[in-house]
């Protein structure tokens, strides 16, 4: 029993595994990277179609517009999280591993963050520009962008918990979601806006990075608890 | 006094306290409803400044706040259902969860009408209330969607509890992230904060709407619960003694 005791890795090296793995298994299946990015470009593209390409009114709506992208695209993403885990019985691994489960959805939301939060935000300054946006704004929506979509990615991993598996998940995750990321998108869009108009833009990416850490540190309890139940 | 709580917990218990409860409940409130609508419509004196359209106030105030008092219920008991395994509590929640959406819908729909004579519009998006309350809306919808797509009923219980719970958190940073947003939005006609002190003959009928819809909703509540008790203990044998025996229920 000592001898297991000792053996057995610690906290980090298990969230650092299962984040390993996850993204071994992004890179060997590109697509899942690169569709949702392809998604957020194409929203991005939609707008000025709809709306009209007076640049007036790109400046006026271009933070609203990529921030909605982002969401979307973020959602679109998080069905992956968990379910070619439940369907191939990985999960179950997981859930009975005696590494601790919140540590390691942590260890699998951080990995879908790197590879979809991380490269819409890396994505977006190419995106702002087409909407006119000053490279300095630029800047404050890349800052609103990466702390927004670590919150985003830490609340859907809730719902990808409790919805997997589930014959309708898909629609279910976005009805789920959407309103707990509302403030985010609120928060985020706003913020840049503000600072588009050389207003004062602090407040919001304190609340913005309040939210992220708040997150950081009850999301994943909440995503083991859905995972337990779930998996039951 | 604690065994109170433990019969209080079992289901056929509940069930037939429920039953003599609903109505102690339904009466006091519909009779304080009837003096409030009476009084509101026809003995409070017209508002100096928005005439006879502040009337509305005494259905909207009353809904409002039951749709939040619901979500509470609904997020408590699922909590308890959770830690403390309760089998009852669950039903609790999932009864209460379509009350309070229909008490978040009327009192959205009763915002509104006031909205159209007082800010000249149906919807006003610089009002957090407005915003917050709806966010709320789309809340109750994502919840009973939860509870309606897991055929497992045990499963559905808890995974709808984490949901509820969840959604308390983020009720409040809704509430916090839309008031710093409608203040960007300078220049909206807010509603006054409660504004001047209000007349007593307008005060009391909105006191008895308020008593009467929480007195109502909770005779509905129980109702609710009976049926929801009465589904899921479907195999069990007191229920069907209960419906086998001559008197009925």
């Amino acid at each position: 029993m000592t001898d297991a005791h000792k053996e057995q890795p610690s906290i980090f090296s298990g969230l650092a595994a299962t984040a390993r793995r996850d993204l071994l298994l992004a890179w060997k299946r590109p697509g899942d990277v690169l569709n949702p990015l392809f998604f957020f470009a194409m929203v991005c593209t939609l707008f000025p179609l709809a709306v009209g390409p007076s640049a007036e009114q790109l400046e006026f709506s271009g933070p609203g517009v990529l921030w909605v992208a982002a969401l979307l695209a973020t959602l679109l993403s998080l069905n992956s999280l968990f379910g070619s885990d439940f369907e191939d019985g990985s999960l179950d691994q997981l859930l009975v591993s005696p590494q601790p489960l919140p540590v390691l959805a942590l260890g699998k939301t951080a990995a879908h963050w790197l590879t979809s939060g991380l490269p819409l935000v890396l994505v977006s300054p190419i995106l702002a520009i087409t909407y006119r946006m000053p490279m300095s704004v630029v800047g404050v929506m890349m800052l609103t962008l990466t702390l927004g979509t670590i919150t985003l990615s830490l609340l859907g991993s809730i719902g990808a918990a409790l919805t997997v598996g589930l014959h309708r998940g898909t629609a279910l995750l976005s009805l789920l979601i959407l309103p707990l990321a509302m403030p985010v998108l609120l928060l985020g869009a706003n913020t840049v806006s503000l600072a588009a108009g050389n207003d004062v833009y602090t407040t919001g990416i304190w609340a913005l990075g309040a939210y992220a850490i708040a997150s950081l540190s009850l999301a994943p309890y909440a995503t083991a608890a859905a995972l337990r139940i779930s998996n039951e | 006094m604690w065994k109170f709580f433990h019969q209080l917990a079992s289901p056929p218990h509940f069930y037939r306290l429920a039953a003599v409860l609903s109505p102690w409940l339904a009466a006091p409130g519909i009779a304080l409803i009837a003096y409030g609508v009476y009084a509101g419509l026809f003995l409070a004196p017209m508002d100096y400044q928005q005439g006879d359209a502040f009337r509305i106030i005494y259905v909207h105030v009353p809904s409002a706040y039951l749709s939040m008092m619901a979500y509470m219920i609904m997020a408590v008991s699922g909590g308890i259902g959770l830690i403390w395994r309760i089998k009852l509590s669950h039903a609790v929640a999932a009864a209460a969860a379509p009350l309070g959406a229909a008490f978040t819908f009327l009192a959205l729909a009763t915002g509104s009408i006031w909205g159209r004579p007082m800010w000249g519009t149906w919807w006003e998006w610089g009002d957090p209330r407005l915003t917050s309350e709806l966010i709320l809306l789309f809340l109750y919808f994502g919840y009973m969607a939860l509870r309606a797509a897991i055929d497992d009923t045990a499963k559905a219980d808890k995974a709808s509890a984490v949901l509820a719970l969840v959604g308390v958190v983020n009720v409040v940073i809704v509430h916090y992230s839309v008031e710093w947003w409608s203040s960007l939005h300078q220049g909206q006609t807010l509603m006054k904060k409660g504004g001047p002190a209000m007349d007593p003959a307008m005060l009391y009928p909105l006191l008895a709407m308020i008593l009467g819809f929480t007195l109502l909703f909770g005779s509905l509540l129980l109702r609710r619960v009976r049926t929801e008790v009465l589904f899921r203990e479907r195999r069990t044998r007191w229920v069907r003694e209960m419906i086998l025996s001559p008197e009925g229920s």
